[in-house]
């Protein structure tokens, strides 16, 4: 019996997947959950977003004085612009203040430098480790240049001076605090322990009044430590703690066949450690490592409980100025922009290690 | 050639390179190696088999002590393996090591794999650590992969690499742990190409592997490890048609089976 070919009837259109409808259907309205979320999102930024644009952009001073703003009522940028110098280096002198640019200026260089990958990491590491003594000359003057007193420095410089010599003393210190904790030797494993543990078991604030109060007393005499010194000694104790125990679960990560096989070649422990061991486990932990260096950054704020004036202090102070008075959220929004492009820069320097890392390195 | 820098003299052949008399290992209770004698002249291509958890690769590990043995003497090259740190390099710089997973440096390039124990270990030169290296990658057919890390190369590949990585030390003994392991089996062949031309040189090699058409066609010794012992050991010919000892019998019915 011969079977009779039926066609099915047909279908209607499919919604349309592409396109502008599409993607609204797609991404904004598919299904009722979706979509009541999605409006509920849009009456809170149709709430938020008009006053936030008039405070920031419409109603905004750009040029004036504290009258001009109070008049217009919306936000005061012309405050910061006429506290900039403030912001930047504190009440750094201004005959000096070509100082304080130049060691910016080589401390973006260097930064700009290593983050396109135009060094071999080796000169890239060694230029970071020196970076301190000409920033250091720089800044504090001596040999040909007219001093200037530690408790002027201010600002946006105290705080990346804080931060990345912080970050360039404490990694070194850090890995040798890892590696000294998995030593055989038990005087400098027990002693690694204690630091480490030591340091990690105390708030931060703790180790900068310690640093402030303490440290004075375990200087030999006559060896004399400004506020500032101790207190960057103190940021570094604590950083390197952290870093220690980053850099330690690098080290555990790496396999022990890597150690056997560079033995059986002959090569001795510390070639190993330096030329096998370090090197894997550091590209391991390098997220984490980069996230240690933006909480350093942003915990160098805490000075301000031991008088340093930081970026964060110097936008409180700068608040207080009787000419600018009421115009503390500009500071304070203008110091987390600062602060945010400075961390997120940071954040995409590490992203762009970690994709060089995946590529060709990995087995 | 300017690689002929050794710490002790090859030995003449016929010399022993290692021996081993009366060797004990344990890993906490368990007894690994029971009372192995051993005696490796220059020049002998020995294979040993048996079943997993014999002792064979903790044996050949001994030798250049990644692993430490509690009673009885190892002596490599005319010096005995202690806990003396100087002595062990000695004996490391002198025996090469393949491993099963070929534990090459990921994050080095194959040329700064092969150069780096020269140049920190031997003192070479860079440059001349660096053309020692591209002979030895040229001898195992490799040399247009200098530049390239080890994870873009196949497995083949790799353990190609790792012995001309051992080979730049110019070792005077060549130590395989179960080489072609871990190897796709179309991979096997390329790796045992290089061992066999390795062998025909008078290289002196100890190779625990599974591979029994190797150890038929090279070895001049086939020994057998269970429980930790040597239960038996002949050359091939004797050893294959002609086993001894029951277990011998059981371990070789069971390999060639199929």
């Amino acid at each position: 019996m011969a079977e009779v070919f039926v066609a099915a009837p047909d279908l209607p259109p499919p919604p349309s997947t592409t396109g502008a409808i599409g993607w609204l259907r797609e991404n904004l309205f598919k299904g009722w959950f979706n979509s009541t979320l999605t409006l509920l999102a849009m009456a809170f930024l149709a709430y938020a977003v008009p006053p936030l644009v008039s405070w920031f952009l419409i109603d905004a001073t750009f040029v004036g004085d504290a009258e001009t703003c109070r008049a217009a009522g919306g936000a005061c940028w012309s405050f910061i612009g006429a506290e900039f110098k403030l912001f930047m280096v504190g009440t750094y002198p201004n005959d000096a203040t070509w100082r304080a640019l130049l060691s910016g200026a080589m401390l973006v260089t260097l930064f700009v430098v290593t983050a396109r990958h135009m060094l071999s990491p080796l000169v890239a590491a060694a230029l970071w480790l020196l970076l301190p003594i000409p920033v250091y000359w720089l800044l504090g003057g001596g040999l040909g240049l007219e001093p200037v007193e530690e408790s002027r420095w201010g600002g946006l410089m105290l705080t990346l001076l804080l931060a990345v010599i912080g970050v360039v003393v404490s990694v070194p210190l850090g890995v040798l605090l890892a590696l000294g904790r998995r030593s055989r030797f038990i005087a400098i494993k027990s002693l690694s322990i204690g630091i480490i543990e030591l340091v990690r078991g105390v708030p931060m604030i703790t180790i900068l009044f310690m640093a402030t109060i303490m440290l004075p007393f375990f200087l030999p005499e006559g060896v004399e430590l400004g506020v500032l010194h101790r207190v960057q000694i103190g940021i570094i104790i604590f950083s390197s703690a952290y870093m220690a125990e980053v850099v330690r679960g690098g080290l555990q990560g790496v396999d022990r066949s890597q150690i056997e096989a560079a033995a059986a070649l002959g090569l001795r422990g510390w070639h190993t450690t330096v030329f096998i061991v370090l090197p894997q486990a550091l590209r391991d932990v390098l997220p984490p490592l980069i996230g240690r260096c933006i909480a350093l950054l942003k915990d160098t704020s805490l000075v301000i409980i031991v008088g340093l004036l930081d970026f964060l202090g110097i936008a409180k102070a700068a608040s207080q100025d009787p000419a600018w008075l009421g115009f503390d959220a500009e500071a304070f929004v203008f110091c987390a922009a600062i602060y945010w492009a400075l961390c997120f820069s940071l954040s995409r320097y590490g992203r762009s290690l970690e994709r060089r890392g995946h590529g060709a390195f990995r087995d | 050639m300017t690689t002929e820098q050794h710490d002790t003299p090859h030995a003449a052949p016929g010399d022993a390179v290692i021996s081993m008399e009366g060797v004990h290992k344990w890993f906490g209770d368990f007894h690994v190696l029971k009372n192995i004698d051993l005696e490796v002249k220059q020049g002998e291509r020995i294979v040993i088999c048996g079943p997993s958890g014999s002792g064979k690769s903790t044996l050949i590990r001994c030798i250049n002590r990644l692993e430490e043995h509690q009673r009885g003497r190892i002596i490599v090259n005319g010096t005995e393996l202690t806990s003396d740190v100087k002595n062990i390099e000695r004996t490391r710089r002198d025996v090469g090591m393949v491993f099963q997973h070929f534990n090459l440096f990921p994050h080095l390039t194959i040329l700064e794999n092969l150069a780096l124990a020269p140049i920190w270990v031997r003192k070479t030169p860079r440059k001349e650590a660096e053309a020692l290296a591209m002979r030895y990658l040229e001898r195992v057919d490799i040399a247009e992969q200098a530049g390239k890390y080890p994870g873009q190369l196949s497995g083949g590949q790799q353990q190609r690499v790792a012995i001309a990585r051992s080979l730049c030390m110019n070792p005077s003994v060549m130590l395989f742990d179960e080489p072609t392991s871990a190897l796709d089996p179309e991979m096997i062949k390329e790796v045992l190409d290089v061992m066999v031309e390795l062998a025909e040189e008078g290289m002196t090699m100890l190779c625990v592997t599974h591979e029994m058409g190797f150890a038929k066609s090279v070895a001049n010794r086939v020994i057998f490890m269970d429980f930790g012992e040597i239960v038996e050991q002949n050359d091939p010919d004797n050893f294959f048609n002609n086993p001894k000892m029951d277990r011998t019998q059981l371990f070789l019915s069971q390999i060639l089976s199929h």
